[in-house]
């Protein structure tokens, strides 16, 4: 192991802010769309601001498509998508048309509605109910607070493998259809950004790295 | 519950922070990289950095502070001024910012934010006005950093905004800045009426209640502040605090200082504590916190 995160570079992702969280914390890390470098590196992390198909464009540009599926499907490498990161883990979206995306968990994207009680895009911190603590909520507390900003969400076309091993480990508390995190296997994704989450988010990235086996320079 | 947010905006001028008044007289603070790294620390829930001089001289984003300013930072900072491009938003995200307000580009040339929030999506965008009264006391929107009259009111320039892709709208009262006087609570209402997108109301904060009129009676979802965090220490937890003391319950106070047992004097400030409690502040032991 060379103990190495890739921030996946697709031009549509605030990488910089990632970058920022994971030297706070001691990580090594790249971020590159390199072959080479995605080749090379132990983990992933897919950040995301942007639109859908905007990011699937980029990723079919710079050919990252295959190469990405063959290092976290075939090679079970472990991926941290983030917000539009994980939603283009699913199979589609509605975001400005329809638009295939990974395909790596089975489900769909698409747009909140608005009430009177809830305006979209959805803004701001809010919290989660956790229903499976490890590995990514190991640290967290029960009023945990996460940034959210978007205005699609993932909606799960299967329940996962039973109660033990749920897909959905965490939703929103206000909006109860709101899926805020999955697991499927070595495959992770949350609808927060816990690059932008203050301490709770740090913890998170903490666990998550800990799950991998990634060492720190802190610890 | 999605909580309301206490948002700080740090007007830079010539590079530094400064304290705006009423669009006109400006008092340096500081270094911008020091002032996002004490509000991110002091559990502010956003970081609002315009760069008031950027559109009026005609250049693009200063790409190299933004980068600076967000090392230390781990809350969300949207960034304005001078964007008129893709390409600026796209280098202001590979800075650290994770969204940008358009003020000036709505005016000169508004397909860009259509562009914009198709390439970003929509909650990546912010579009920010200035209202002020007209010369008939109507309130209207100002470009060009408040001087000239757009000719459309606050309602019909939300709408567009919304219309034309933007996530969220951020109103400034011209008049209130810097006035400590209060938001503008019939000014945000009508706005936040208006749009069914979240709207950030800016310009008047001088106490913690003004926060509270604004989130109750001005019905937004975030309120927005530049003087009034300035040369207070902890002020943004202090507001929260205050708050969450006068009944909202939809406030982020999870810091490890939360002000939670405080008292508050008239002008809203943190009451002197006992002199028992303040003898053994002398023996407390503060772990930094270890994640």
């Amino acid at each position: 192991m060379n103990n190495e995160v890739l921030i996946v570079d697709y031009e549509v992702g605030n990488h910089q802010s990632v970058a920022n969280a994971l030297a706070r914390l001691g990580y090594r890390f790249k971020i590159s769309h390199e072959a080479a470098a995605i080749a090379g590196a132990d983990v992933y992390i897919l950040p995301g601001v942007g639109s859908f198909p905007e990011a699937m464009k980029n990723l079919d540009r710079l050919n990252l498509v295959g190469i990405l599926k063959e290092q976290v499907v075939t090679g079970k490498k472990p991926v941290l998508g983030i917000c539009l990161g994980m939603q283009i883990m699913a199979d589609s979206s509605e975001e400005n048309g329809h638009h295939e995306g990974l395909g790596w968990v089975r489900g769909t994207v698409e747009k909140l509605r608005a009430d009177n009680a809830f305006r979209v895009p959805h803004v701001g911190w809010n919290d989660l109910r956790i229903m499976k603590k490890d590995p990514l909520f190991t640290r967290s507390g029960d009023s945990s607070n996460f940034y959210f900003n978007h205005s699609y969400y993932f909606i799960p076309a299967g329940e996962g493998r039973g109660p033990d091993e749920p897909l959905v480990t965490a939703r929103c508390r206000l909006c109860e259809d709101v899926v805020a995190a999955f697991q499927q296997d070595n495959i992770f994704g949350v609808q927060f950004h816990p690059e932008k989450s203050q301490s709770c988010g740090l913890k998170l990235f903490r666990s998550f790295f800990n799950h991998c086996g990634i060492k720190s320079s802190h610890a | 519950m999605l909580k309301k947010r206490i948002i700080a905006c740090l007007t830079v001028k010539n590079g530094l922070v400064v304290q705006s008044i009423g669009f006109k007289q400006y008092l340096p603070v500081g270094r911008v990289a020091i002032a996002v790294e004490f509000l991110s620390q002091w559990a502010i829930d956003e970081i609002v950095l315009l760069d008031i001089d950027a559109s009026r001289e005609g250049r693009r984003p200063d790409f190299d502070m933004i980068k600076n300013a967000s090392r230390r930072n781990s809350v969300p900072l949207t960034v304005g001024g001078g964007i008129r491009t893709i390409d600026d938003i796209m280098r202001l995200i590979h800075s650290g910012a994770d969204k940008v307000s358009l003020n000036t580009v709505f005016f000169d040339n508004p397909d860009f934010i259509k562009e914009a929030s198709r390439v970003f999506g929509v909650q990546c965008i912010v579009v920010s006005g200035d209202a002020g009264k007209n010369k008939k006391g109507r309130y209207e929107i100002y470009s060009r950093s408040g001087l000239n009259p757009a000719g459309l009111d606050p309602a019909a320039w939300a709408r567009k905004a919304e219309e034309l892709g933007a996530g969220e709208i951020f109103i400034n009262s011209i008049e209130r800045d810097g006035s400590k006087a209060g938001f503008d609570i019939p000014l945000i209402r009508e706005v936040s009426k208006t749009v069914s997108i979240p709207v950030i109301a800016c310009g008047g904060a001088g106490h913690p209640k003004h926060f509270y009129e604004a989130l109750t009676a001005g019905g937004v979802s975030a309120v927005c502040a530049g003087n009034y965090f300035h040369f207070t220490e902890h002020s943004p937890i202090t507001t929260k605090a205050y708050l969450v003391r006068h009944g909202l319950k939809d406030i982020r106070l999870d810091s490890y200082a939360n002000y939670k047992e405080a008292a508050f004097t008239e002008a809203g400030r943190i009451a002197k504590m006992g002199e028992d409690y303040l003898a053994d502040l002398m023996f407390e032991f503060l772990p930094e916190e270890v994640i």
